[in-house]
């Protein structure tokens, strides 16, 4: 590694440390971007959706750049309710995701993170890989630096922490807590091999298309979360993500949660045949705005999941990642400029965020989790309401359906008019 | 109130999908590893041993003691979290080492 000093040091090289380096760099910066897998996206994991308008902006038009890792442009979303033997799904197709900037991409993230972190040595910045960052260091009351597990010391003017949802280097530098079991979800997931004629046909989807699922109700047995289902080039990703609290209050391993998810009647048929090919676990900052550290200090910096940046019902996190490194990355370029590194030229980066969607989507939903959380069995009862009122909608039985249109209102009534409307009230904030 | 379910593929087939580059130093410790310890002594639940997803954590009861794979750890760190006695010590393997993911 090389002895002089950097401008910036990146930790991590996810979404957030990348776009953070790439900006940095190409403004003529000298960049380290530190790595501590063999190899960028060794221990990352992510559905993975990727928006495609916040990478846009860091590399235009990447979609049609040679070597893009990407796997399928989502052509179709959808959402599905769950009972243990019943389902209603509900999709949106529209060829317009496919025009202009396709709205997103399926990706699978090694390759993808690898392909990325290449695109940030092309701007000029340094990429290490294996270098474990085990302390910051501290010069004259601010970060100047930090230190590897090799003992190896490294410094800069500005360190950035964008190492991901248990950022490690934001609490040694003292900005936050270990977390707690309610701030974040623990997903697992497999990618399961299978024919991609197979996985079109499946789907209904053209050759190369994509779609992708988010599944709610019985499969997460009460727990707080969702089930995604999402279509690779050859592969499919499943994955269940729910509270960490509530795993750990019915003792239940994410591993063989995921093994009902595969048996459910609806998931069984759409990944029969195809053949497991990894396993994976990893935690999703889901505290959101609540549970955000501060943003920055002297000589420091955080982005992405390592600031509990996601917005968990609209599956977004990576493009977040993407948007807050690049503000940061443009943070530190005006503060190099005025050669002026302190917590208050840093602050820059937190108006940035509050000009953009960030902060105030994540403000809009800061609230849902709870809301969602405070009524016990909501994602049992009302995917169970919905399906069994469309039970009666599709069933001739033999009984007059003004009988079915009474035991409709039964159904409603069981539970309260004013009891879901009060619960369903908070969704308004998810619905658009 | 664990609920029993069937599970086709175990946790111990599914860590079989994944490579690991092996260290030579636990990254996983525990901050007291006696008998006294409140694993022993004072936890019920032990959300270190049901919860993990990658099987880190056993609990050998003719030794009441818990035995720390981290061999096996795939490094999402919700072992910190869910321990109730803080009494879980894990920090990133050494630079390189660990878990290597090939799709993630």
């Amino acid at each position: 590694m090389s002895e002089s000093s950097y401008d910036a040091i990146v930790v991590g090289a996810g979404p957030a440390g990348i776009s953070a380096a790439i900006v940095m760099a190409r403004a003529g910066l000298k960049v380290a971007l530190l790595e501590r897998g063999e190899y960028p996206g060794a221990k990352n994991v992510q559905g993975a959706v990727l928006y495609s308008r916040m990478l846009h902006e860091i590399l235009p038009d990447f979609w049609t750049m040679p070597g893009a890792a990407l796997e399928r442009p989502v052509v179709e979303q959808k959402t599905c309710v769950t009972t243990e033997d019943s389902w209603i799904t509900f999709g949106y197709k529209s060829l317009k995701f496919l025009q202009g900037i396709p709205n997103c991409y399926t990706i699978i993230r090694v390759k993808f993170d690898q392909w990325y972190a290449a695109q940030a040595e092309t701007a000029g910045a340094e990429l290490f890989c294996g270098v474990t960052v085990r302390e910051v260091i501290r010069k004259d009351g601010r970060i100047a630096g930090i230190k590897t597990s090799d003992g190896d010391e490294l410094e800069s003017s500005v360190v950035l922490a964008c190492d991901g949802a248990n950022s490690l280097l934001a609490q040694k530098a003292g900005l936050i807590d270990e977390l707690k079991p309610v701030e974040v979800a623990l997903g697992a997931k497999e990618v399961i091999g299978l024919d991609p004629k197979i996985i079109e046909d499946r789907f209904q989807l053209n050759p190369g298309e994509g779609s992708a699922m988010d599944i709610f109700g019985s499969v997460t047995l009460g727990m707080l979360g969702y089930a995604f289902l999402y279509t690779n080039k050859e592969s499919l990703s499943l994955g269940v993500g729910c509270r960490l609290s509530d795993y750990q209050a019915k003792g239940l391993r994410p591993s063989d949660h995921l093994e009902l998810v595969k048996r459910h009647p609806y998931v069984a048929k759409l990944i029969s045949g195809g053949k497991t090919l990894e396993y994976s676990a990893h935690l999703i900052p889901e505290g959101g705005f609540k549970s955000m550290p501060p943003l920055f200090s002297d000589g420091f910096l955080v982005a992405g999941d390592a600031a509990q940046m996601t917005n968990p019902p609209y599956r977004e996190g990576s493009n977040i990642a993407m948007t807050a490194g690049r503000l940061a990355g443009e943070t530190v370029i005006e503060a190099k400029k005025k050669g002026d590194f302190s917590a208050a030229s840093l602050s820059a980066y937190q108006l940035k965020l509050k000009a953009s969607y960030v902060l105030s989507d994540m403000e809009d939903i800061k609230d849902l989790e709870d809301a969602v959380a405070s009524v016990p069995g909501f994602l049992e009862a009302y995917p169970k309401l919905a399906c069994d009122l469309a039970h009666l909608r599709f069933s001739a039985d033999g009984v007059p359906k003004r009988q079915h249109l009474r035991q409709a209102f039964r159904l409603v009534a069981d539970r309260g008019l004013w009891r879901i409307a009060k619960d369903l009230w908070p969704l308004r904030k998810v619905a658009i | 109130m664990k609920p029993e379910l069937k599970v086709d593929m175990t946790v111990e087939a599914k860590l079989g999908t994944l490579e690991w580059k092996k260290s030579p130093e636990a990254h996983i410790s525990l901050r007291d590893a006696s008998p006294a310890a409140p694993c022993a002594a004072k936890c019920q639940d032990k959300p270190c041993v049901t919860v993990c997803p990658a099987k880190v954590y056993e609990w050998e009861p003719d030794h009441k003691k818990i035995v720390v794979n981290y061999e096996n750890c795939i490094e999402c760190g919700a072992c910190r979290m869910l321990c109730p006695y803080d009494n879980i010590i894990c920090d990133w393997p050494l630079g390189g080492m660990g878990v290597k993911y090939k799709y993630g």
